[in-house]
């Protein structure tokens, strides 16, 4: 699958999910205050124009799939 | 397949398929979606349920009985073992058959169904719900309805479109992982559950058997916890403690909304039902029997709605899930948020205290009682759930 690094619109702290080691369990989508993730049965991204950057998703990912990027960079 | 259904309803769990049957089951047409190409699969579950949970709804059937439970253990930080003993108390379930089986049952009953269709809006009618858009087969669709009934599980975006609140906060979604690995020589009847700060801190750990030495391995966390340290490592840690050779035939991960039922489960054509409504025990995490008495009532009343042609009848479904299992999730919230403060020492007293009741008088409700014992306001909480 290609992966698909977004960046959410505010452009402050980022947000990065790695669809190649996600789990499509749906555990960040139900904590993301904004409805921020799209969730296929084997796709997922964040939808840029509705992230806020709270980091929720990050917190409750049991698998470390949902990370910051410190570095801001769009890949 | 039709553009245009009494009621429509999204996502095929255990819920789901209750919902599609017991309104089907008045003669209204249903349509039931599922975006996975599979019913009942993949499984993110530890799959133990209470015999009462399953007999409400279907008759026993081996094909998807993995193991028969009438023992659970009880496992303080300290290594401590309490074992309460019961007649028949459950099963562990093979969900990837049951869920198959339940989905049957409401096609049996009439419903309709369509796997790999990704629901991903509503249509509206004057304010109200009247159908839903999906993708299917990469072309967008949209079929309309009376009534939706959302059963999508634990991301619960559905009731969101419509205009309900269902974000799950994140301390109150228990993140969860869980292996089911074979070679694991634990009693095959027993379930076994392990507390305190080592190995799931705000909330358990698991290892319930599937039969012949296979057995799901696994816990749930609540996100204040995951966020400092992901549940992965808890599990990494146990296993290579535990079974470090065991070989592991699926890993999963996935999120348990323990929580009260959300403020309101029903609005203009719209209906929630399972994990999408909350309807999760948030004491055990148990959600499959709780989210097939909501589909169950959701859909009775549905279909009532739909033969009377009383569309605002849906809105007496939040009292009547209320009176059958939501004011009592509330009293098992109000207990699990004193358990959650729990020390590793006091569970190793409780379990000291638990040992003395002899095993043959040792009830679950006993045991929860010793845990309270010094919790006076939740004494009344679990004297309510236990002894009324
Ligand atoms: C690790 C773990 C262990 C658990 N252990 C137990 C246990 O031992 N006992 C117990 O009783 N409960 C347990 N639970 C809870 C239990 O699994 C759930 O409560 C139960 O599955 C809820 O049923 P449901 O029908 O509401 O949702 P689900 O079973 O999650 O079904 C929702 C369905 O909706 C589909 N869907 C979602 N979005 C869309 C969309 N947009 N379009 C179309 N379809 C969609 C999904 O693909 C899914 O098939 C556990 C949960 C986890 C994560
Ligand atoms: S950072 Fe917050 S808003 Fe953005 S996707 Fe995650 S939970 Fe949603
Ligand atoms: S919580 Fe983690 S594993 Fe689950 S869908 Fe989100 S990113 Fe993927």
């Amino acid at each position: 699958m290609e992966l698909k690094y977004r960046q959410a619109k505010t452009g402050k702290l980022m947000i990065d999910i790695l669809p190649d080691k996600c789990d499509f369990c749906g555990c960040c989508v139900g904590v993301c205050p904004e409805d921020a993730i799209e969730l296929k049965e084997a796709e997922i991204y964040i939808i840029d124009e509705r992230c806020t950057n709270c980091a929720k998703c990050v917190w409750s990912c049991p698998i470390e799939v949902i990370k910051f990027n410190k570095n801001g960079v769009l890949f | 397949m039709k553009n245009e259904y009494d009621i429509i309803v999204v996502g095929a769990g255990p819920a789901g398929s209750m919902a599609a049957r017991f309104a089907a089951e008045q003669g209204v047409s249903v349509l039931m979606l599922e975006k996975d190409r599979d019913v009942g699969y993949p499984v993110r579950c530890g799959e133990a349920i209470s015999k009462a949970g399953v007999e409400e709804f279907i008759k026993v059937d081996s094909k998807w009985v993995a193991a028969e439970i009438n023992k659970f253990s009880l496992n303080a930080p300290d290594g401590s073992e309490v074992i309460v003993e019961f007649g028949d108390a459950g099963y562990v379930l093979e969900r990837r058959n049951f869920d198959y089986e339940l989905a049957r049952t409401a096609a049996e009953a009439g419903a309709e169904i369509l796997t790999r269709a990704y629901v991903n809006d509503l249509l509206f009618e004057n304010g109200k719900v009247s159908g839903v858009k999906h993708e299917y087969k990469g072309e967008q669709k949209e079929v309309k309805s009376k009534i939706v009934i959302a059963a999508d599980g634990v991301e619960s975006r559905v009731g969101r479109w419509a205009g309900l609140k269902t974000v799950t906060d994140f301390r109150d979604m228990e993140s969860a992982v869980q292996i089911t690995a074979a070679n694991i020589p634990v009693d095959q009847n027993t379930l076994y559950f392990y507390f305190g700060q080592q190995v799931a801190p705000n909330g358990y750990f698991w290892i319930f058997p599937k039969g012949r030495n296979k057995a799901n391995i696994g816990l749930g966390i609540s996100g204040s916890v995951n966020k400092k340290k992901y549940a992965q490592y808890f599990l990494d840690e146990f296993m290579n403690k535990r079974f470090p050779d065991a070989p592991v035939l699926t890993k999963i991960a996935g999120g348990v909304p323990c929580s009260i039922t959300l403020d309101k489960i029903s609005g203009p054509g719209i209906m929630l039902v399972g994990d999408a409504a909350r309807q999760v025990n948030p004491l055990s995490g148990g959600g499959i029997a709780s989210g097939m008495i909501g589909g169950k009532i959701a859909g009775t009343i549905a279909g009532e709605a739909i033969k009377q042609n009383k569309p605002d009848h849906i809105l007496t479904y939040d009292k009547a899930w209320n009176d059958r299992l939501g004011k009592r999730h509330e009293t098992f919230n109000r207990i699990k948020e004193g358990i959650y403060n729990f020390s590793d020492d006091k569970f190793n007293n409780i379990a000291h205290s638990a040992l003395k009741i002899p095993i043959e008088k040792r009830t679950l409700g006993k045991v929860f009682t010793t845990a309270l014992i010094n919790n006076p306001s939740l004494l009344i909480d679990i004297a309510k759930v236990f002894v009324v």
